[in-house]
């Protein structure tokens, strides 16, 4: 059979996974958008398809359309070549996540995961250490004020928040004693007393918080996100970039928190193994979809606007569908491998979706850091932590093992 | 394959050293330095030494070079200006005599080196344990020594980078 040509089914795989990241990216803003208008009792895009659904589409179009501007007395190399360092960097990372088990699809027996490195973790690590480049480029090349303080402070800033997120992610190594991505969601496989997964976030809950923090700087993201300060700097390094050499530096920000957050989920969180025993966490997806769409249909039934009288029962639709293709994997068992395969996706992208809630949430609620503030909390507040947390894990891990 | 992977690779980092040298704004000759650790690091992992490899991208490319470029960029240093005239001896001379040094410099590895069919490690394989292993048992002294020179170095940078002490 074809499938079994180990480089016709990469090639799908890569096709597969470039896809679905590129339309989450698009998608992220789009929820980004809306859960911070809603924190903010705003209603956030409206105007393109139902519920603004339609708006990335719009953005892209409108990205694509645009005329891009070079300013004058650049160096055209540099300035060009840094968005797209920025977002080919951004998006190779994800060729080391797995989002789920090893599946048996007749003679075909797959990973879902594009290729596993014996030194996955380093290999992110180094990905987004060389990512600084393009941000730091960016703002050199584009001849302009704001952009170069823009860049110094993002260089100045991920290098200094590179060190806690480096030991907050050695800690969980050594307890799995291992740097591949499968093999630390085998290790976090199982329960203690038969219900409380093994996972790295309770003994590591202190590494667990200096890496999403650490995640925030790394990202550029709001308390950290001084390059591109509004009020001080414009728009930071990218304020000279129009077009699609702006979509590219956006895009690589949105590729960066889906990276940090897969790696948190896969490192703290158990990756794809679900958070109770098998026979009762199977139900789980069947009865938050079918939740989701009673409440579609019911506030479709009693329309608070005149549109939601069809977009609602559409949602509620999709929602029941799902829990109905949930349902049916679980109890035919010809399916057993779409079950594996479904229930896979949902716990990992449940917990990657719900950190980057948290990233979003966190945007909408906190305010800026002031610059020395940032650097003052990085060197004296989560390395020492990350520090004492490694040692600590390190003792533990020493005495178990004499 | 193996070969053609090295045969790239190598390539890339000979043009970027050379590159490194020819260009005269210092943000290109660093770039070009980041192209020489970069093709490095490919040739490390195609001897299996995969740590080695991703060490090398992540302290070298990653972060040392991130300081130089951050220094360059700080310091808004501009293009080199050509200070010396060309002699007509070099200009002319210059690349015959090149091509004689390089020639010996072969001949004399040609000759002096053994004929084998290419590097290898052996029985150490290059792995992250491997190196781990070696690095805190039998190479335990070079390895502290190394570490209390770099502390030394940096409380050196921070007395000089004191105002007043």
């Amino acid at each position: 059979m074809i499938l079994e040509n180990f480089f016709i089914l990469t090639l799908i795989k890569v096709a597969v996974v470039a896809f679905v990241l590129l339309t989450t990216l698009a998608y992220l803003q789009w929820i980004e958008r809306k859960v911070i208008a809603h924190v903010q009792l705003r209603v956030g895009p409206y105007r393109v398809g139902p519920h603004g659904l339609l708006q990335p589409l719009a953005d892209v179009v409108k990205l694509i359309t645009k005329e891009g501007l070079m300013p004058s007395h650049v160096n055209r190399l540099f300035y060009l070549l840094a968005p797209f360092v920025a977002v080919a960097l951004a998006l190779t990372s994800i060729a080391v996540i797995p989002f789920g088990p090893e599946i048996t699809i007749g003679p075909v027996k797959t990973w879902m995961q594009l290729t596993d490195l014996r030194i996955g973790i380093l290999f992110v690590l180094a990905v987004s250490s060389i990512g600084v480049y393009g941000v730091a480029l960016g703002g050199w090349a584009s001849n302009n004020k704001y952009a170069l303080l823009g860049g110094l402070r993002s260089s100045a800033q991920m290098i200094s928040y590179e060190l806690p997120l480096g030991l907050a992610v050695a800690a969980p190594l050594l307890l799995a004693n291992t740097l591949s991505f499968r093999d630390m969601v085998n290790y976090q496989t199982g329960y203690w007393l038969g219900f409380i997964p093994r996972w790295n976030l309770f003994p590591e809950i202190f590494g667990f918080i200096v890496f999403v923090i650490a995640g925030f700087a790394e990202t550029n993201r709001v308390p950290f996100d001084l390059p591109e300060a509004e009020n001080e700097l414009v728009a930071g390094f990218h304020t000279e970039y129009s077009s699609m050499t702006f979509a590219a530096f956006f895009m690589a920000e949105y590729a960066n928190m889906v990276t940090v957050t897969a790696v948190a989920t896969l490192l703290f969180l158990g990756g794809w193994t679900p958070p109770f025993p098998a026979p009762y966490s199977d139900f789980i997806p069947i009865l938050v979809f079918a939740i989701g769409g009673f409440t579609a249909l019911y506030h479709g039934l009693n329309p608070a606007r005149r549109k939601d009288k069809f977009t609602l029962p559409a949602a509620a639709l999709v929602f029941l569908g799902l829990a109905a293709i949930f349902g049916v994997s679980i109890v035919v068992p010809a399916l057993a491998v779409l079950k594996t395969i479904l229930m896979a996706l949902f716990w990992f992208c449940g917990k990657v979706l719900l950190l980057l809630f948290v990233f979003i949430w966190v945007r909408a609620t906190l305010p800026r850091f002031r610059y020395d503030q940032l650097m003052r909390f990085a060197w004296t507040g989560l390395f020492p932590i990350a520090v004492i947390n490694l040692l600590v894990t390190g003792l533990i891990v020493a005495l178990a093992t004499k | 394959m193996t070969a053609l992977i090295f045969i790239i690779f190598a390539g890339i980092a000979v043009f970027c050293g050379i590159n490194l040298v020819v260009q005269t704004h210092p943000i290109a000759s660093a770039l070009s330095l980041i192209g020489v650790m970069g093709s490095l690091a490919v040739l490390y992992l195609q001897l299996g030494g995969e740590f080695i490899a991703a060490a090398q991208v992540i302290v070298y490319a990653g972060a040392i070079m991130v300081l130089f470029v951050f220094v360059i960029m700080l310091l808004n240093a501009g293009a080199e200006a050509a200070t010396f005239q060309v002699s007509r001896f070099v200009k002319y001379l210059g690349a015959v005599l090149l091509a004689a040094f390089l020639g010996l410099i072969s001949l004399i590895i040609q000759a002096t080196l053994p004929k084998s069919e290419g590097v290898t490690f052996g029985a150490f394989q290059g792995t992250t344990v491997d190196v781990g292993r070696k690095l805190f048992t039998t190479y335990l002294l070079p390895f502290e020594v190394t570490s209390v020179l770099i502390l030394i170095a940096i409380v050196g940078a921070i007395v000089l980078a004191r105002k007043e002490i």
